[in-house]
């Protein structure tokens, strides 16, 4: 299996901020699987008893655990905008440079609104709640 | 009828033939998760999350615990073919990628069992 021609990678193309954006959708996503496991984990607890979801929930609404909850939101909220930017693509729309540009800059901006308006509703309304 | 030589195929070259199916998956469960992450996000935030007996009973109402179960299904499916893909794009040695996936695959499975036997256990407690 080995010297079988490869096609251009990465280091021959000129930097541009898609592809910022396209490798930023792969570190959000493993970051997230990594997320799947804390998912899985608070409904363990909650399944084990009382006690147990007591010691998930103190966990979690520690000021490390806040941290790495908000970013596992911020990531959810990019990969999701962004997610919907790749389903259009794939339904064929939206693949022009120009479109595919500026709908990268819309992706971050609509990432950037959704992760302070759930930040917000997440954590400002319920003081004491992770 | 396969266009491909004899010594292609004992060499195992070319397409594995499933790629059509992972590309499909993926896209799947990304369509599904859209609806339901809105809705588990929604949820989280009406939640008084440290209140034990409120988020148990939350879960346990209603259809709660079916669309928490495709959820976490859509999840566990959509995040083990993704991990997959980076393991195959970013991992060259062939032992160690065998190694990689067959351990991806294992933890998915296992997220996806732990998951739901917890929603299980908490959804028929009350009937129990």
């Amino acid at each position: 299996m080995q010297d079988r021609p490869l096609s251009p990678h990465l280091s021959i193309y000129r930097f541009m901020y898609t592809m910022a954006l396209s490798i930023l959708h792969r570190i959000t996503g493993m970051w997230m699987a990594i997320g799947l496991g804390a998912l899985v984990y608070w409904l363990m607890s909650a399944a084990a008893g009382e006690g147990d979801y007591a010691r998930a929930t103190a966990l979690m609404g520690s000021a490390f655990g806040r941290i790495v909850l908000l970013t596992w939101l911020a990531a959810f909220c990019y990969h999701f905008v962004n997610g919907l930017r790749h389903l259009a693509w794939d339904a064929g729309l939206g693949l022009e440079r120009r479109a595919a540009r500026n709908s990268g800059r819309l992706a971050v901006a609509l990432a950037l609104v959704g992760f302070l308006v759930a930040t917000y509703l997440l954590f400002y309304p319920h003081a004491g709640s992770p | 009828m396969s266009l491909r030589s004899p010594l292609a195929v004992v060499l195992g070259r070319g397409s594995a033939g499933d790629g059509v199916a992972h590309w499909w998956a993926q896209r799947l469960s990304a369509l599904a998760l859209a609806p339901l992450t809105l809705w588990f996000l929604c949820a989280l935030v009406r939640l008084q999350l440290n209140d034990y007996a409120a988020v148990t009973i939350w879960i346990a109402s209603g259809w709660h615990p079916v669309w928490l179960g495709l959820l976490l299904a859509a999840l566990c499916w959509h995040s083990r073919l993704g991990v997959q893909v980076v393991i195959e794009d970013y991992v060259h040695s062939p032992a160690l990628k065998l190694g990689a996936l067959l351990f991806n695959s294992g933890v998915h499975v296992v997220l996806l069992a732990a998951g739901g036997y917890a929603l299980l256990s908490i959804a028929l407690r009350g009937t129990a």
